[in-house]
């Protein structure tokens, strides 16, 4: 039957199955990749994405059910040349290992920040009780969203992002080329 | 995982649903937010041959509260009840099971009628409805009728509907002096154990209360040898209370499971009685 969808701000008409699940019709109708299938089974959230601007699972959604409605994923959120404040943050605090439940995580984060601006460290945590991440222990996570709350509550443009996290210092240059990698502190006692 | 294949029409109103349940016949199933029903689809216990929308259908969706008594439409989200200020002030209890159940995700897409529709052993919704002593309107084949808590929740994944209802909405008197607790499943925030209490104060001593369970057995139950133990007790005092609430599980053959063990569930039910019997007492010292 016919879906009638607005993803990322553009009307997409697809002819699917009613047992098509909003991730496959976003995967593999649409080629929208960046929402990915963890467990399928609607706990761990890497398939989240924004329908009409809250956060669900999108392998729990029917594509039918969301016929008429607006879907937001991590690609309309922000990409590469642009990226969005929670995107610039997850990378600036380094957010993620793997990166497989990233995409889902900021969604969710999105979502927490729309409904509440400056959330304590507990309510980041609530907010995001719907993404595992198998990686992280969460800690680097709790500080990109709150990074990226800062930044969005100040307006700041996207640099300043990596201004406000002091702690992770300068970025690391690529080593010369047939140097190691030992950093220059810890080269004396490596010998 | 892919669901079995299914035909999915909308209803348009109430009625068109019932007629179109009984077009249908026993291989139907409502959809509304599908977070009971689709995950069961998924893996292939559930395999309806056609699912009714009824998510469209307007003015399902609501929370009023008029004169001490309120009245949720079955389509109102777990979302939106844990965010209304109106219910976290009449009926704690279910704001707290609203809040605590599932993660956020889940709570945008869910519904109470749904939920509640589900009957599953685990909700947080069928403790606190049963201390509430909600009632349930129904609209079937027969017209509308309504049926209390106690005989709604029938067993596991049993609720009394008939394969051409449609539960609208449910309501139930404020209270105010009541809370919910659980022990949570760590993965799925299903309720291992989980208790509901609604008190009804006379200064500091309960006069009267109403405790029910979920997680523990086949079907939420109250516990009403508890309920008659708590009468008089003073709740500041906490030994009185944990010794009135030994025993919670007693009406209940405790299931076991790789979780956690029957007995575990009947040691917990006594302390997350007591839990939220010192939480919903709580509530009420403000206005002392």
């Amino acid at each position: 039957m016919n879906v009638d969808l607005t993803v990322n701000g553009e009307t997409a008409v697809l002819d699917v199955e009613p047992r098509l699940l909003l991730v496959h019709a976003l995967r593999d109708n649409l080629g929208l990749t960046g929402t990915h299938v963890g467990c399928d089974t609607s706990s761990c959230g890497a398939c989240t994405v924004l329908l009409d601007g809250v956060s669900v699972k999108s392998c729990t959604v029917f594509a039918v059910q969301a016929s008429g409605h607006v879907v937001t994923t991590i690609e309309g959120i922000g990409d590469a040349d642009e990226l969005h404040p929670m995107q610039e943050a997850f990378w600036s605090s380094h957010g993620l290992q793997c990166g497989y439940c990233t995409t889902g995580m900021i969604v969710s984060a999105v979502d927490l920040l729309q409904r509440n601006p400056d959330p304590s460290d507990d309510e980041i945590r609530a907010g995001l009780e719907g993404n595992l991440c198998r990686c992280t222990g969460y800690e680097n996570i709790v500080t990109a969203v709150r990074a990226a709350g800062r930044a969005m509550r100040d307006g700041a443009a996207r640099h300043s992002v990596r201004e406000l996290m002091p702690l992770h210092g300068p970025t690391l240059e690529p080593p010369p080329s047939g140097e190691g990698i030992i950093p220059p502190q810890f080269q004396e006692a490596g010998r | 995982m892919i669901p079995v294949a299914f035909d999915y029409v909308r209803a348009t109103s109430v009625d068109d649903a019932v007629r179109l349940l009984r077009e249908h016949g026993d291989d139907a199933k409502l959809l509304a937010g599908g977070h009971s029903l689709i995950p069961m689809m998924k893996l292939r216990l559930a395999t309806p041959a056609t699912l009714i929308d009824i998510s469209g259908i307007p003015q399902l969706n609501t929370v009023a509260v008029n004169g001490g008594r309120i009245t949720i439409g079955a389509l109102t989200t777990h979302a939106a009840l844990a965010a209304s200020d109106a219910l976290r002030a009449s009926a704690p209890v279910l704001w707290d099971a609203a809040n605590q159940l599932g993660d956020p995700q889940v709570r945008n897409r869910g519904t109470i009628g749904g939920a509640s529709a589900h009957g599953d052993p685990a909700a947080d919704y069928p403790a606190a409805l049963l201390a509430l002593d909600a009632t349930f309107t129904i609209a079937g084949a027969g017209g509308e009728r309504q049926i209390g808590a106690g005989d709604f929740f029938r067993g596991m994944f049993e609720t009394a509907l008939a394969s051409t209802d449609v539960l609208t909405a449910i309501a139930f008197d404020a209270a105010p002096a009541s809370a919910y607790v659980k022990f949570h499943h760590p993965a799925s925030h299903y309720a291992v154990v989980g208790a509901a209490a609604v008190l009804t104060m006379n200064g500091g001593t309960i006069g009267a209360a109403r405790i029910a369970l979920s997680g523990i057995g086949d079907a939420a139950f109250r516990a009403g040898s508890v309920e008659s133990a708590l009468t008089q007790v003073d709740t500041a005092d906490s030994a009185a209370v944990r010794a009135a609430c030994a025993g919670a599980a007693a009406g209940s053959e405790a299931r076991s499971d790789t979780f956690a063990s029957g007995a575990y569930r009947a040691a917990m039910a006594d302390v997350f009685a007591a839990r939220a019997v010192a939480l919903a007492a709580g509530r009420t010292k403000t206005r002392r």
